[in-house]
């Protein structure tokens, strides 16, 4: 019936039923993120040996966010007199647009899927990289120094760490020879692409720690040197769209992760075949999901002298080392 | 026809996303606004800095090194615009279009290393 819908005549009606269940990818993402924070207080307090939150709904504390989300609903929205008043304002939609139009382009499973765009992953890697320029105005247009601070690092950490991630990436589009997601998938249906790319893996991995300025990256708003960093001003629900865009885009980017490197929804051995594709993809999702809050409980803060030095010295050279390793070793292959 | 019709609705999808995004925090922030209290104090409207009057405007000089950075970001990005077709098409241009780009990009690396000895990816 969609393949029928993607090919009639784009119009309203198109519209309006894209839209419908736009909406609902949307809430299903709000539902993930509810518990993704849930995990992550409950994960990150069995690592450090305590029980975390276990009050609000039951043992296991199932309607925390729910309840910190109805309560930032109900919290004062402050706009402080000095600020730049309309750039406070659309600082969040600016931030968190682009983390759900991003989602347009992955495909879950070869069913459920929106937009099978040609030019996917550099539409994901274009699209992501504009939620700086909202984390930049926030910071900008709050007219405190330390969010000004915030703002200026976010972004300075973000365009950095931007291009070993786009680079990382260009060892699996000269193995496919496609940017479409799809195809990518198709071309990991033996082997997946972590074990043929191991290296773009591992900088990938770190470049999108970095880009989502989670710990050991979080320089952007370290709590204990900058208060919050670019969000300092921000208070009630404008405060929550950035949480939310932060979310919205570990969801992306353990989507991403997974379609790239761990073969998207295809079975882990052929013969376990018979377990439907979103299951696989969910797996493989969960597993990058909890690396991160693995991340989060074991590292350290990272320097803010050496996290440019990182990105320029390190990743840089390495990921183009890699891209070239990757072409001659596929020209030497095909002489054979 | 077809295929400028699946074209289309590919980015209709993309154009859907776009309103949703936008749509979510001005709803969001609407049906706050019913449910919020309005209780204005002077002192909650001004600047935050860890309970002290703010001295001047805090929008001053910037270090030129964040200009340096963006300057570096957009040379290696462009690269990217350069690597990325190259890379969906090496398959038909062979090795001597790998022969070119190397040769493009040593002329980068060339770029890198010279901002590296004069000491601009250091952060002080």
């Amino acid at each position: 019936m969609v393949e029928e819908l993607l090919h009639s005549q784009a119009g309203i009606l198109n519209f309006g039923i894209f839209f419908l269940l736009a909406v609902v990818l949307l809430f299903v993402i709000l539902g993930f993120v509810t518990y993704a924070i849930l995990a992550e207080r409950k994960v990150m307090g069995f690592m450090q040996l305590r029980q975390g939150p276990n009050q609000v709904g039951g043992r296991w504390g199932l309607l925390q966010t729910v309840a910190d989300v109805l309560k930032l609903l109900l919290k004062e929205d402050t706009i402080p007199k000095l600020a730049d008043k309309p750039l406070f304002i659309i600082a969040p939609v600016i931030a968190f647009a682009p983390s759900f139009i991003v989602m347009a382009a992955i495909p879950f499973t070869d069913k459920f899927q929106f937009a099978d765009l040609g030019v996917g992953l550099l539409y994901y890697v274009a699209i992501s990289g504009l939620t700086t320029i909202g984390m930049l105005t926030g910071g900008w247009a709050s007219n405190n120094k330390y969010a000004l601070l915030g703002g200026m690092r976010a972004a300075a950490q973000m365009i950095s760490y931007e291009i070993p991630l786009v680079m990382s990436v260009i060892g699996i589009v000269l193995l496919t020879g496609s940017l479409n997601l799809n195809d990518i998938v198709a071309a990991q249906e033996n082997v997946w692409y972590i074990v043929l790319q191991p290296v773009a893996f591992i900088i990938f991995l770190i470049a999108s720690v970095a880009e989502l300025n989670r710990v050991p990256f979080d320089l952007p708003e370290a709590e204990n040197e900058l208060v919050a960093g670019f969000h300092v001003e921000y208070s009630g629900f404008r405060w929550a769209m950035f949480m939310l865009a932060e979310y919205v885009y570990i969801f992306a980017m353990a989507s991403l992760t997974t379609v790239l490197f761990l073969g998207g929804w295809h079975p882990l051995f052929s013969f376990l075949g018979f377990i439907p594709g979103a299951v696989w993809f969910a797996l493989k999702f969960m597993c990058v999901f909890f690396l991160l809050l693995w991340f989060r409980s074991t590292f350290p803060r990272i320097r803010a002298d050496k996290l440019m030095e990182f990105a320029w010295k390190i990743l840089l050279p390495i990921a183009l080392a890699n891209i070239f390793l990757t072409a001659i070793i596929k020209e030497i292959l095909n002489l054979f | 026809m077809e295929m400028l019709n699946l074209y289309q609705n590919n980015y209709l999808i993309v154009f859907v996303f776009l309103c949703l995004g936008i749509l979510l925090p001005v709803v969001a922030l609407f049906i706050g606004k019913l449910l919020r209290p309005y209780k204005p104090i002077k002192e909650k409207y001004t600047t935050y800095e860890s309970g002290l009057d703010p001295i001047g405007d805090s929008r001053v000089q910037f270090n030129v090194r964040y200009y340096i950075f963006a300057l570096m970001f957009v040379i290696f990005d462009v690269e990217t615009v350069f690597l990325y077709p190259w890379a969906v098409a090496y398959e038909k241009l062979g090795i001597f279009a790998l022969i070119e780009m190397m040769i493009f990009v040593f002329m980068l690396v060339i770029g890198l290393i010279y901002a590296w000895k004069k000491k601009v990816l250091k952060w002080i």
